[in-house]
């Protein structure tokens, strides 16, 4: 490359510099991070680490963020795919709002996602009497914890799936409707092989933000070990008690969760390239 | 834009199941946030809200949101440059790497920070050595925010430096620019509405960061507690009404931000297309 003569490229010391700056930023603030958690995980060998994920409370709050995952994701999913459905495809008055109202918990805090359900379902809260009368529980149980998950990963598969159907017009499912196809079909045969690939990348997402979602949890959950700790839940508790090897074990599970993330993603994306370009 | 026409079947069910949800998920108990702050007099509103405690988790919250924002608008910049104008070893690796904030959970960033950055860790030490201590302080703060918000400028960027032409900068190298000038007149104007939407993302979602914040933070009184810990607090206490009226003071202002910075970006369209 006779890159010094590129007008276009900046000049050699300052592309070194560039490129020394990001490294640093990313191995100080993604690097770093994540090396510490297998670090201090394996810290004191793999039987200290092997015998702290099978402790019993571990081993319920993996299995209560399993549950939860699997509840809410495919609610979220049914949800996400008929919100863009009507949005992408038909034009109505209050469109705008309906995606404002849709997009609306990526900007709430957490921790009010969490409140909010408490001042509805809580003691103190709307239903709290009634609920308290027939002996239901919502908060500090299993039903609080799915509504706030449903409520922070609400827009992960309509986020996902809105510009791309708008982008693929209504074309394609007309004629598949001129030819006899009902709504079913259209959206089976026509619609979905279109989206497919945004809305695996959408599910994948929710699923992270569902198995890892801490702060609106942990408002909700009333921390009863073994009962209504979620995994990340689990990790504050060993955690606080200076059980660092356990905390970090969790954790360890946990940023595995988001390293295959993030390489299913990747291989979503590269999918997704390879067969524009075939279309093209 | 698609015409888009009465013929294509399922508009009511998926409408109508659309709305229930929303409803129900969304709308009905973000309602029973505000109803409960306006069921509250002026005076115990400001006295929840207002408190010196609670002005003091707005002042670390708000200016560590701004602080790791403005930080995350250069390195995101330097970061998604160098993704997409270098060419170096392990570059997709890297580049897919950058959305690890997004899919870590938050609670595992936020042990994981303050491992490394406590007084007897990696990198604590070292900052230790030049007398700057990190965890348990707001500086803490900042690094969990900046964090959390990095990948945000990244993603907003990149895509318009990827699709920018090359045509406009060979035409000002061409009329006699240095690289300088063709960044600041050619390159930057064209990415910064991308920069000013990175940002806004960025902040907002520190602002009301939780998990990743509250284990660096150490959460002393009026020092190093966040907003959201506070409304945490006030719930642990069962004070509902004022958890509900800090959510309050809290959400109307990042929806203000957030509304500036969506109409500045109209203002500069409507000017760019103007010309």
């Amino acid at each position: 490359m006779s890159s010094s003569l590129n007008p276009l490229l900046e000049p050699r010391g300052v592309r070194i510099a560039l490129t020394l700056t990001a490294a640093v930023v990313l191995l100080l603030f993604l690097f770093a991070p994540l090396v510490v958690v297998f670090g201090e995980a394996l810290s004191r060998g793999l039987d200290v680490y092997l015998d702290a994920l099978t402790e019993p409370d571990t081993v319920s709050s993996i299995g209560l963020t399993l549950l939860v995952a699997a509840i809410c994701v495919p609610v979220n999913m049914a949800v996400g795919i008929c919100a863009a459905w009507c949005v992408a495809k038909f034009d109505f008055r209050g469109k705008s709002l309906l995606t404002t109202i849709i997009d609306l918990p990526f900007s709430v805090s957490p921790v009010i996602a969490g409140l909010i359900y408490v001042l509805v379902f809580g003691l103190q809260g709307w239903l709290g009497p009634w609920l308290r009368a027939h002996d239901i529980h919502v908060i500090f149980a299993l039903p609080g914890i799915v509504l706030a998950t449903l409520f922070i990963t609400f827009p992960f598969v309509a986020r996902e799936l809105i510009p791309l159907m708008e982008e693929q017009g209504t074309e394609d499912e007309e004629a598949a409707v001129s030819l006899g196809a009902n709504g079913w079909q259209v959206f089976r045969r026509v619609t979905l092989p279109n989206v497919k690939w945004g809305l695996l990348y959408g599910v994948l997402l929710c699923n992270a933000r569902a198995m890892g979602e801490f702060g609106a949890v942990s408002v909700v959950s009333g921390h009863i070990r073994g009962r209504t700790t979620t995994m990340p839940l689990q990790v504050e508790i060993l955690y606080n008690e200076y059980n660092m090897v356990a905390a970090f074990a969790v954790a360890s599970l946990l940023a595995m969760l988001a390293l295959v993330t993030l390489a299913v993603k990747t291989f979503f994306e590269w999918r997704y390239a390879k067969e524009l370009a075939a279309a093209k | 834009m698609s015409v888009k026409s009465p013929v294509i079947p399922g508009f009511g069910p998926t409408l109508g199941v659309t709305l229930f949800a929303a409803g129900l998920i969304v709308l009905i108990p973000i309602s029973a946030l505000f109803l409960r702050a306006a069921g509250l007099s002026w005076e115990q509103f400001e006295a929840a809200a207002f408190s010196p405690r609670v002005l003091a988790s707005y002042r670390l919250s708000f200016g560590g949101a701004l602080i790791a924002a403005v930080f995350n608008v250069f390195a995101g910049l330097i970061v998604a440059w160098v993704l997409v104008r270098y060419d170096f070893p392990f570059r997709k690796l890297v580049d897919a790497m950058v959305d690890l904030p997004f899919a870590l959970p938050t609670a595992v960033a936020g042990v994981a920070l303050t491992a490394l950055y406590a007084p007897k860790g990696v990198l604590g030490k070292l900052l230790l050595k030049v007398g700057i201590k990190a965890a348990f302080t707001p500086f803490g703060v900042v690094l969990a925010m900046i964090f959390i918000g990095l990948p945000f400028v990244v993603r907003t960027v990149q895509p318009v430096l990827q699709d920018l032409e090359s045509q406009h900068e060979e035409a000002a190298v061409s009329l006699g620019a240095n690289r300088w000038q063709v960044f600041t007149y050619v390159i930057l104007p064209a990415i910064l509405p991308a920069l000013v939407t990175g940002f806004a993302l960025a902040f907002a979602r520190a602002l009301g960061e939780y998990g990743s914040v509250i284990f660096i933070a150490g959460n002393m009184p009026g020092v190093s507690e966040i907003a959201p810990l506070m409304i945490v607090t006030k719930l642990e206490q069962y004070d509902y009404a004022g958890a509900s009226a800090i959510a309050t003071v809290m959400l109307v202002v990042a929806f203000v931000l957030l509304l500036l910075i969506n109409s500045a970006q109209k203002w500069h369209q409507t000017r760019m297309a103007g010309r």
